[in-house]
């Protein structure tokens, strides 16, 4: 096991107890690991490495909706990686190609790979357009205006509780849309 | 959107809590249950002598298989709803029910009985079996794959497959209070038809929906 799964486990058990700032601290050290591994895995398969970023975004996204299916009790590395694997095939599969990803492209990530600049990511960008607007709103007001929740609450004249409905559903709703790509 | 942006919007959806996918499957059970009695009481009923029946270790037999079958697949099925999981070191519990109906069926190989063999094993209700016992595990089977989609399989169609188990389990407990065809022989050779075509179909619709 590389160094610093530990640490991940102890991020998600607190995240999963509500602390958001470890949370968002662990989803940012993933996401280089996450990276280099989708980059090996599309290069291995012949496709082009500039659609990693769409393949980690969707990790991500997966991550983060089936997060209460990790065991707080089992270290967070394997759970972590499977759902890598899992939405990386899905990702080339949808793309035309039947492919086996090999087991190490994520797990056996060098720590201090330098991590490629990151690239465009469109695929949720294109999915966002099709989202009923009182989700898109609220997302694009908290993803790319980097509001709050409390003041996209404000802007939209809704309650606090209704924004995070509201922005949970369309997390939900884009990654169903992915699936359906 | 960029990923820096992903990410922080993730934190901010960090508070929604999501219940396990264990107290998903007892709710759901308890949704699904209602309709398969309801089939069973409208077009079957428990057979008229279960009184006299339930004397007959035979006829109680069916129903410590088909439990056992319930309670193991739905042990594998609530394991493979995790995303990094898999059947290694798991499905032997899938051999427990088989091997509780061959010893029954040692057993009464052992003990005199009056009718012939071919007849045990025939029997009188193997269509009503083989009708049955999928139609009622269909509620319980679309009611199980509700459940994992909940969860995280990376074997959509093998967990669809245990979900199917699970169901035709349920749904051949309720069958049995019904059927008069207690004989181990009965049970080890058309129960499992009626089962496999309920696996079947889960692991079809498995692998359709269970994908995330």
């Amino acid at each position: 096991m590389r160094e610093g799964e530990d640490e991940w486990t102890g991020l998600m058990r607190l995240a999963i107890s509500g602390d958001s700032a470890a949370y968002h601290r662990l989803l940012k050290a993933i996401t280089p690991v996450l990276r280099a591994g989708a980059r090996r895995g599309l290069a291995r398969a012949g496709q082009p490495v500039d659609q990693s970023e769409d393949v980690v975004q969707e990790i991500l996204l997966a991550v983060h909706l089936k997060r209460h299916t990790w065991d707080t009790n089992a270290p967070f590395g394997p759970w972590l990686f499977a759902i890598a694997r899992n939405k990386l095939i899905d990702a080339m599969r949808r793309r035309g190609r039947r492919i086996f990803v090999n087991i190490d492209d994520f797990a056996e990530t060098i720590p201090d790979e330098p991590a490629p600049q990151t690239a465009s990511a469109n695929e949720i960008a294109t999915a966002l357009k099709t989202l009923p607007p009182r989700q898109r709103d609220v997302l694009q007001s908290i993803a790319v205006e980097s509001a709050s929740i409390r003041d996209t609450a404000a802007k939209f004249a809704m309650s606090e509780g209704a924004v995070r409905v509201a922005l949970h559903r369309a997390l939900a709703s884009l990654t169903a849309k992915l699936r359906e790509q | 959107m960029d990923t820096e942006q992903l990410i922080r919007t993730l934190a901010a959806d960090g508070s929604h809590r999501v219940r396990p996918v264990g107290f998903v499957l007892a709710l759901t059970l308890l949704a699904a249950m209602p309709i398969s009695l309801a089939i069973f009481m409208m077009g079957l009923g428990v057979r008229p002598d279960v009184m006299t029946a339930m004397h007959n270790p035979f006829f109680d037999l069916k129903f410590v298989v088909t439990l056992a079958l319930t309670a193991s697949a739905m042990v594998v099925c609530l394991h493979l709803s995790r995303p990094e999981a898999s059947l290694e070191g798991w499905w032997w519990l899938l051999l427990i029910p088989a091997g509780i109906l061959a010893a029954g069926i040692v057993s009464e190989m052992m003990l005199p009985q009056r009718l012939p063999i071919m007849t045990r094993l025939i029997g009188s209700n193997s269509r009503i079996c083989m009708t049955a016992i999928p139609l009622m595990s269909l509620p319980i089977l679309a009611a199980a794959l509700i459940v994992l989609r909940h969860g995280a399989t990376a074997r959509p169609a093998i967990a669809g497959a245990i979900a199917g188990l699970a169901s035709a389990g349920l749904a051949a407990t309720l069958y049995a209070s019904h059927c008069t065809d207690d004989s181990p022989l009965f049970v080890a050779t058309w129960y499992p038809i009626a089962t496999a075509l309920v696996v079947a179909l889960g692991a079809l619709a498995g692998a359709k929906v269970l994908r995330f």
